[in-house]
């Protein structure tokens, strides 16, 4: 046994052999386990892929990412009576409910024309915002099950609820043509401007999703404080008043009216207004129509894509626990 | 030019001309829990801690958050066409060991050279209850990363398999209305689905009833010939003993054991008292 090792060649050509090691002797163990792998090509378990080869693994799971969303989205209602009608009925309610509050009780409607599609339109742009967010925040830590049992790139999860929450966006938007209808807004050609404006939408709450999925998996406690950031958040990007017509009434300073005025949900709300709402005219934008769209794609680069990135430069940590 | 290429394999006999699958390097695991440290339910326990933070940072992490050192320093090589057993007590580490040479955990220390992507056999994670079994076979069929025509082609093998509509159409009905036995089933059938470089089955051998679990385990022979390496996690001696020809044992996440089958089980019969 060990004579045929001392008699065979000591050294195999190509193979890195430390320098120190005697020459020809027999060796129980492995010379060294990175050597061994490096020699068998064998790859570290576990490593973070390269930016280009994570993009091209999230897209060949991208049947996964589909059916994940859709999967999720059929079991949201599944043991309800009414089923699938909910789809449409959680956010008829909900708006139902910021109508008593604001437009019956407090009387936000001031100098603004059509009231309720005015609302409405807020809550349910804002609600697509709202919900991807607190649905980044459990992916990963709400899904450790999944990512402990399969593999993956873990960007999938926050895309898959980011999509989730599209699918359940469109049943908003069916909903909000019939309100709109009914209350008299006539049907424009603009209202196709609805689509870009939801995808820019769409990609600023993926990225959004991504880094709130990467804190969340760290910090578990996320998920309890984020609800109180969210209404925060919906008080102040002008859902159910004009923050045009009213902050300056109540001596809000200017810099202060520019901020919530940029602030991405805001914009994105006010662009879905415009093209849906016929009185929404371009006198009501803060800004030049223009300038709004470059605020709302600047928004979907910055976060789609530094979102994305932000996600996976801890690729290789999501599932510690 | 080829000819200086030659191989490194005639210097080995036994050990060396097999290739390597899977090389653990010193690996240590730690799991980060909260909300099992002492006192932590308790408000004031929280708050003491947060005002205390700064003195105990040190010792117990950050937050006061428990560390659990599941893996301890385990290095072994696995090589091409072995079956290897994983047996311990419970809470040994077994299954934390597997999860990260499936590059599903993260290791603190060490690192996991492994041969392609190994897989853990079960996809019980990514099927939905409230679905039916129709839509959990390609659910879990492209969570494990098959494409969608190699679901289609496989989904009447699998639904077979299971053996789930042999008493009516239950495929078409939510997961949630199955018996635990047949869920089992289904989930087996989907996992075993797709075939493997290395394959980790964790203790699914036993599932279902006798017959289904005959099935399985030719199923998994099966899977075995495909597949480079096969980990099997299991507390039965016997189906240890039935499909695996090297065995890891390991006990308080260290690695007490290496070697063969007969005389590792024999050890362990004897530490645990089995044996008698």
């Amino acid at each position: 046994m060990s004579q045929s090792q001392t008699l065979c060649a000591p050294v195999p050509e190509g193979a890195p052999v430390p320098e120190g090691a005697p020459d020809g002797a027999p060796r129980a163990v492995p010379p060294d386990a990175a050597e061994l792998a490096a020699l068998h090509g064998l790859t570290v378990s576990n490593a973070r892929p390269a930016l280009p080869a994570y993009v091209r693994q999230l897209w060949d799971r991208r049947h996964f990412i589909g059916a994940f969303a859709t999967a999720k989205l059929t079991a949201q209602y599944s043991q309800a009576k009414l089923g699938q009608i909910w789809q449409v009925m959680t956010p008829l309610l909900n708006a139902a409910v910021y109508f008593l509050i604001f437009g019956l009780l407090l009387g936000t409607s001031r100098g603004i024309d059509d009231f309720v599609p005015f609302l409405v339109t807020g809550v349910f742009v804002f609600t697509f915002t709202q919900s991807s967010v607190m649905a980044g925040t459990r992916a990963i830590s709400g899904n450790l099950g999944l990512v402990r049992a399969l593999h993956f790139p873990r960007a999938a999860l926050p895309i898959a609820f980011s999509l989730q929450q599209l699918q359940q966006l469109l049943f908003s938007m069916g909903a909000l043509a019939v309100i709109l209808l009914c209350f008299g807004v006539p049907p424009a050609w603009s209202w196709f401007l609805v689509v870009p404006a939801l995808a820019l939408q769409f990609l600023f709450n993926t990225g959004l999703a991504m880094v709130m999925a990467r804190l969340g998996s760290r910090t578990p406690d996320l998920a309890q404080l984020m609800p109180f950031v969210m209404r925060t958040w919906m008080y102040a990007s002008g859902v159910m008043f004009s923050i045009k017509n009213v902050l300056p009434e109540h001596g809000v300073p200017q810099f202060a009216k520019v901020l919530l005025e940029c602030n991405p949900a805001a914009a994105y709300i006010d662009l879905v207004r415009y093209a849906l709402i016929d009185s929404f005219d371009a006198g009501q934008l803060p800004y030049g129509v223009g300038v709004m769209w470059a605020l709302a794609l600047g928004w979907a680069v910055v976060l789609g894509v530094g979102g994305f990135v932000y996600f996976w430069k801890a690729e290789e940590s999501y599932g510690r626990g | 030019m080829a000819d200086t290429l030659t191989e490194p394999a005639p210097r080995a006999t036994t050990t060396e001309s097999r290739t390597p699958t899977v090389i653990a390097d010193g690996v240590d695991i730690v799991y980060r829990v909260t909300g099992t440290g002492a006192g932590r339910g308790s408000a004031t326990a929280a708050l003491s801690r947060i005002l205390g933070r700064r003195k105990h940072a040190e010792h117990e992490g950050v937050g006061g958050v428990r560390e659990v050192h599941a893996v301890k320093g385990v290095s072994f090589t696995a090589y091409k066409g072995e079956a290897i057993g994983l047996i311990g007590t419970n809470g040994s580490g077994k299954s934390t060991l597997l999860r990260a040479v499936a590059g599903l955990l993260p290791t603190a220390n060490g690192r996991i050279y492994t041969h392609g992507q190994p897989s853990l056999l079960g996809v019980n994670a990514a099927l939905m209850s409230d679905l039916t079994g129709e839509r959990n076979v390609t659910l879990g069929g492209l969570a494990m990363g098959m494409s969608r025509e190699q679901v289609r082609e496989r989904y009447e093998d699998i639904v077979e398999f299971s053996g789930i509509n042999e008493k009516g159409d239950f495929i078409t009905l939510p997961m949630r209305t199955y018996s635990s036995g047949m869920a089992a089933r289904l989930r087996f059938s989907i996992a075993a689905a797709k075939d493997h470089d290395v394959l980790m089955i964790d203790e699914a051998l036993a599932t279902g009833d006798r017959k289904f679990q005959k099935r399985s385990e030719a199923r998994i022979r099966e899977l075995r010939a495909t597949a480079g390496t096969v980990f099997l996690v299991s507390h039965n001696n016997k189906s240890i003993r039935d499909t695996c020809d090297r065995v890891l044992w390991l006990e308080r996440g260290e690695l007490r054991m290496d070697g063969p089958t007969a005389e590792v089980l024999k050890e362990y019969e004897k530490f645990t008292g089995a044996g008698k």
